[in-house]
């Protein structure tokens, strides 16, 4: 395949996922709302959200740096940038190559890092809050996840996605009990670092529960728009690398023709719809949790990514 | 190499006679001399370019085994690249203390030293014998305890200084017991000498166990860190930089000579023992780090859990050489070096950020900080890049040798023994966990120092620092953002050391295209820090200008929404609202520092109508003084006190105790002479 | 069906078992506890169950049934029915740290598959790993007795002992239904009689939490 033809599709897989990722949280959004009986937003509503946004003045707190401005840019590149990362249709996309499973779950943690300092900068209680909780939250759910990187990357031989991606497409590893596992803690993971329930509520703006929206509490105009659609981003990431780990059916493989190209996007549409409506049912049936209850949630996953990798050797030794 | 060590030597003696002239002199020849150094071991390293392979300075202990001729000194490639290590810290604490020192209060208690303590590192590093490495180790020691008590009028500093130089002792004592070992009986002290003596199974064991202890206390491993946390925030901040970022490195250095170097094949088990050393310290020294509130003391705690981290990938090439696997060996053992290099590079930076704070605010204690970016503006920018790095963030430096060690760890399923195979994927767990809680820790002291509004008055009129220290701060930082986007020329730099103590090494990394990184050829596992920075500012581009074309521009200002409290007057506003330091860690110190530390709050609170604030009670004890030196202390207390009744015997007694000696001397003699 | 999945598949039904018994001790609350147990009774039918199949021994299939029938349905209902009536189906109970714990489990398990992938090195393949999880579900099980005080989770505690002693048996094959059935029993009967102590605990001291007896022993302090 030309250069220019792998160029074009890493572009799409790019503007796909800028794209996708307000649909995805609103598809939830709707979901959410039918199963408990209320009408709810149309679909678009985050769209339009956005639009208002960017249209509006940003207004800065009096007491903060250049980092509480700077940082919604570098959490939206870093967002957008990691989740191209993740294969969505296809693998072995140009640039693919350029950062493994890894160096994925890290520059999510630059991207946290950079949203911790910006919520000290404005040197209110709220920043202070939703950093403490979410630095404690992430002290749990970084090493869970390289737990699971560990579970998957020891049963594909790699920690690079595409390959990971082509070595579950093809279906050799059968049935394994670590894998199974991997997904139960990687959705938990999932949970805990979208600022779902039952760790956190997208929609709480009661100072005392809320995580992620304490942190950007001071933040509007255009910098609230960069941040709400890095969180977008974030949730349609975890989605993907799930559905491209677990679920990789009908993925286009590399040097793929058009049909099959346009297969894998046809298949990864139905697999994003298909996770959204399982996120939305979950959230329905389960309530929030205490602060002090999400360690253990978070420590169950962390316990099962160290399980899945004690048994890999188990079944490696068959 | 011979000209850059009697440069050193020079420098110290000219330097050590002109007491009074100044700063200028000592700081500036002590630049150059570092300077130099380093171009010879990049020459070294990078091109080939070796010296005279062996120089015997004719003092020394003269009846020290055959080859007795006197201390012998070389530099070898392991020697080359401490030897880089060592040089830029040295470089950029002289570029610091240029500017920094001129607020000493008593000079003279720092200036004959300081070149005295970068020499011995140094002549620790090349020495190729165990007098002469011995000597130089307690000159080092004694050099940088005496630095330690520039400022002795504190009760803390004596107190700091006591203990290290009780720990320092120790440790010396049992790297002198290692080499006593390594010689054997023929007695030859030469490192050359004792790589071919052939030892059993059992005293290259208990050579490296002694290393370990040795080493490890030097360098901060828990139980043995003690001392660090007390000593390296006592000295002046550019000392400390130098302690933290270099010594440490040195005790490294001394256990890869002996354990990789000197002391024969190892046993599969020796990498568990550091493995497991190496896990605890990372943990635990950055749990510490994240109770504390004195900057300088965080960052001690730090250094205790990169320390660990260094100590994981050693104790994981020892397991991939014990069982053969050279390739993944080199691949540990690269990130353990690599992972020294950068640790030196940003907490160098941090601590010089810390001296300028305590400058300009004449406090290390957090809860008093707050809003310093507003006033150091500049300063404020490479210590947010060196805290970036040391949360082990992309595309920095410290996330590619912590890569680097994860796709170590992703090898070590190959591993024979049940033990090593189910116990590094474990490490690895804990090498995550204290990279999460390192970006917690830094969030919190950047956050909190930096960011936010003044908690005190000291902090909101704070000025920046001078020229020179902000220069040293500068280089430090661009390094370590030039050591995160290429790192493969930095493995590439680091292969001859693998190469010589391994005899294989990571695959050259300076021909692959993007400059990206693939340490092991048959996964292709690849990390591209340069692009991966290229498309995060693209993209940052791209969202700033399709902003600026549809969005509106206007920004304004106003105040934060505090719940009603901003009204108040500026004290109460400042103090009542923000998150103090040990307000920030509470969730992490309620989950995990309950059990270890057994940490505790307790929460005064005022009945309604009374006026007096609520009282936040904290207390924490440190497990290694509850349970290991404190019984220690008092065993040696009590035998003290039993031995101190010999100090009231009669004479008779007196002649009874020498006679019974005398007489048990000349029994075992009798029997097993 | 080829061997490989067949395997797989037993794999999977006996770490089902271990992360149903890690679930258990999760969990906080004593209803809770029950219904997980009910959960293991029934992974623990389905992993027999296969058993049965791929080892073509028809007799397994009862003690599946047993598994199913008794353990998931009426003891756990039972348990319910008991838990009800001393009002405690909501009780917190006091567990030292559910971290800790789970910790210590994982720990167990890493024990158990040292041991047996030492031990058992050179015997068949599919019994020796159903070995190592049953171990670890045995250990799990004793764990649970152990850190709980309440004694209805102590019971919980037991069965899920008893469930990882079944999957055992039902690995290593050819153990005699007799065997099988008298297990089944004196599951039946350790139930019967922990209940009637439960409600004597209950009589004496108005409490079904076991360090009352500690108390009434002189031992607590």
């Amino acid at each position: 395949m030309g250069l220019i033809t792998r160029l074009a599709l890493q572009l799409a897989q790019m503007a796909l996922m800028l794209a996708l990722a307000p649909l995805l949280a609103g598809f939830v959004r709707v979901l959410k709302a039918r199963l408990q009986r209320r009408s709810g937003p149309p679909l678009l509503q985050i769209y339009r959200d956005l639009a208002k946004l960017i249209g509006k003045d940003a207004i800065i707190a009096t007491d903060a740096s250049w980092i509480f401005s700077t940082a919604p840019y570098l959490m939206f590149a870093i967002t957008w940038v990691s989740a191209s990362l993740v294969p969505s249709f296809a693998t072995d996309l140009l640039f693919s190559w350029s950062g493994d499973l890894i160096v994925i779950v890290a520059l999510l943690g630059t991207a946290r890092f950079c949203q911790m300092l910006a919520a000290l900068d404005i040197g209110t209680a709220f920043g202070g809050l939703g950093a403490s909780r979410e630095a404690m939250f992430a002290s749990l759910a970084e090493p869970a996840m390289l737990m699971i990187v560990f579970t998957v990357a020891l049963v594909a031989g790699s920690s690079q996605l595409s390959a990971i991606a082509t070595f579950m497409h093809e279906g050799t590893q059968g049935l394994r009990l670590s894998l199974a596992l991997g997904l139960v803690a990687l959705v938990i993971v999932a949970l805990a670092e979208t600022g779902r329930f039952p760790v956190d509520n997208p929609a709480t703006h009661l100072e005392l529960t809320m995580v992620h929206e304490a942190m950007v509490l001071e933040y509007s105009g255009r910098h609230l728009a960069l941040i709400e659609l890095a969180h977008a981003l974030k949730l349609i990431l975890y989605l993907s690398l799930i559905v491209c780990i677990f679920a990789p059916v009908a993925i286009a493989a590399p040097g793929a023709g058009p049909a099959a190209l346009a297969l894998g996007l046809f298949a990864y549409l139905v697999k994003l719809a298909a996770g959204g409506v399982l996120l939305a049912l979950f959230e329905t049936a389960i309530a929030k949790m205490r602060v002090f209850r999400v360690p253990n949630f978070i420590g169950a996953a962390l316990m099962l990514g160290l399980l899945g990798t004690l048994l890999l050797f188990v079944s490696a030794s068959l | 190499m011979c000209a850059a060590a009697s440069l050193i030597l020079g420098g110290v003696g000219g330097v050590l006679a002109r007491r009074p002239a100044g700063r200028m002199i000592v700081y500036g020849g002590s630049l150059a001399i570092a300077v130099v150094a380093l171009l010879a071991a990049l020459a070294q390293l990078a091109l080939g370019i070796a010296p005279d392979p062996l120089v015997v300075l004719p003092i020394g202990l003269p009846h020290l085994g055959a080859s007795g001729l006197g201390m012998q000194f070389g530099m070898d490639d392991l020697a080359a690249a401490f030897l880089i290590i060592a040089n830029i810290g040295g470089a950029a604490a002289s570029l610091f203390a240029l500017g920094y020192a001129r607020h000493e209060a008593e000079p003279w208690r720092v200036l004959p030293v300081y070149p005295v303590f970068l020499a011995a590192m140094n002549l620790v590093v090349i020495a190729a014998d165990a007098y002469g490495f011995l000597l130089c180790w307690e000159v080092m020691s004694l050099a940088s305890w005496a630095l330690v008590m520039a400022h002795h009028s504190e009760a803390a500093t004596r107190r700091a200084g006591v203990i290290y130089l009780l720990m320092a002792s120790a440790g010396t004592l049992a790297l002198l017991l290692c080499f006593g070992l390594l010689a054997g009986p023929a007695g030859d002290y030469a490192f050359a000498a004792m790589r071919a003596v052939p030892r059993a199974r059992w005293i290259g064991s208990a050579v490296m166990i002694l290393a370990l202890l040795g080493a490890g206390s030097k360098a901060g491993l828990v139980p043995l860190h003690v001392w660090l946390p007390r000593a390296h925030p006592a000295a002046p901040s550019h000392v400390s930089a130098l302690m933290s970022g270099v010594m440490t490195k040195v005790a490294v250095y001394a256990f890869i000579r002996i354990a990789f170097d000197l002391a024969g094949p190892p046993a599969w088990w020796w990498g568990l023992v550091v493995l497991l050393a190496g896990g605890m310290t990372a943990v635990l020294g950055v749990l510490y780090a994240l109770m504390e509130d004195d900057i300088k003391t965080i960052l001690a705690y730090s250094t205790i859990e990169n320390v660990g981290l260094i100590f994981v990938g050693l104790g994981l090439a020892l397991a991939f050489k014990a069982d053969g696997m050279m390739a993944a060996a080199a691949l540990a053992l690269t990130a353990a070096l690599f992972h020294a290099l950068n640790h030196m590079l940003f907490k160098s930076t941090l601590f010089f950020g810390a001296g300028a704070i305590q400058h300009a605010t004449g406090t290390r204690d957090l809860a008093q900080l707050g809003g310093l970016i507003h006033r150091m503006r500049r300063s404020a920018v490479p210590m947010l890049i060196a805290a970036l790095a040391i949360a082990a963030l992309p595309p920095l430096n410290g996330f590619a040798s912590e890569w680097l060690l994860l796709q170590a760890i992703l090898l070590s399923p190959a591993l024979p023994q049940f033990g090593l195979k189910l116990a590094v994927p474990a490490i690895g767990a804990l090498v995550a966990l204290s990279a999460a809680f390192a970006a917690a820790c830094f969030v919190r002291l950047y956050g909190i120092a930096y960011l936010g509004r003044a908690r005190g008055t000291a902090a909101a009129a704070a000025q920046e620092t001078d020229r020179w220290s902000l220069s040293a701060m500068i280089v430090l930082a661009a390094l370590c953002v030039a050591a995160g986007l290429l790192p493969g020329f930095a493995i590439d730099l680091l292969a001859p050391v693998t190469h010589a103590l391994l005899g294989a090494r990571v695959s050259t990394q300076a021909g692959l295209s993007w400059l990206t990184i693939v340490p092991v050829a048959s996964r292709q596992n690849a990390y591209d820090p340069l692009l991966i920075a290229l498309f995060i500012a693209i993209s940052a581009v791209i969202g700033a200008l399709a902003l600026r074309r549809f969005g509106v521009r206007i920004t304004r200002r106003a105040p934060a929404w505090g719940c009603g409290y901003q009204e108040f007057g500026p004290p109460a506003r400042t103090l009542i609202t923000q998150y103090s330091p040990s307000g920030f860690v509470q969730p992490i110190r309620r989950v995990f520092a309950g059990v270890i530390f057994r940490a505790h709050d307790e929460a005064t609170l005022p009945l309604p109508g009374e006026a007096h604030p609520a009282r936040l009670n904290l207390r924490w004890s440190d497990p290694a003084w509850s349970l290991l030196y404190a019984p220690l202390i008092g065993a040696i207390d009590w035998l003290a006190g039993q031995t101190n009744r010999l100090q009231f015997l009669t004479i008779r007694r007196y002649l009874a105790f020498v006679f019974m000696a005398l007489v048990a001397l000349l029994g075992w003699i009798a029997l097993w002479g | 069906m080829s061997s490989a999945t067949a395997l797989s598949i037993a794999h999977v039904l006996a770490g089902a078992l271990v992360l149903v018994s890690f679930m258990m001790l999760y969990q906080d609350r004593l209803s809770s506890v029950i219904n997980v147990l009910a959960l293991h009774a029934a992974v623990l039918g389905c992993a027999v169950g296969w058993q049965a199949y791929i080892q073509h021994a028809p007799e397994l299939y009862i003690t599946a049934g047993l598994a199913l029938g008794f353990k998931a349905i009426v003891i756990p209902i039972a348990l319910h029915r008991i838990v009800e009536r001393f009002g405690i189906h909501r009780q917190v109970e006091a567990v030292g740290g559910i971290s800790l714990t789970m910790l210590g489990g994982i720990g167990l398990v890493a024990l158990s598959m040292v041991v047996m992938l030492r031990t058992a090195a050179h015997a068949d393949a599919l019994a020796r790993e159903d070995v190592a999880l049953a171990l670890s579900v045995i250990l799990l099980g004793m764990l649970m007795m152990v850190t709980r005080r309440n004694a209805v989770s102590q019971i919980a505690g037991f069965m899920s002992l008893e469930n990882g002693l079944i999957l055992a048996a039902a690995g290593a094959q050819g153990m005699p239904l007799v065997v099988e059935i008298s297990v089944a029993f004196s599951v039946l009967i350790a139930f019967i009689v922990i209940g009637v102590f439960l409600f004597r605990i209950r009589e004496r001291f108005d409490t079904v939490d076991s360090t009352a007896l500690d108390a009434f022993r002189g031992e607590a302090s």
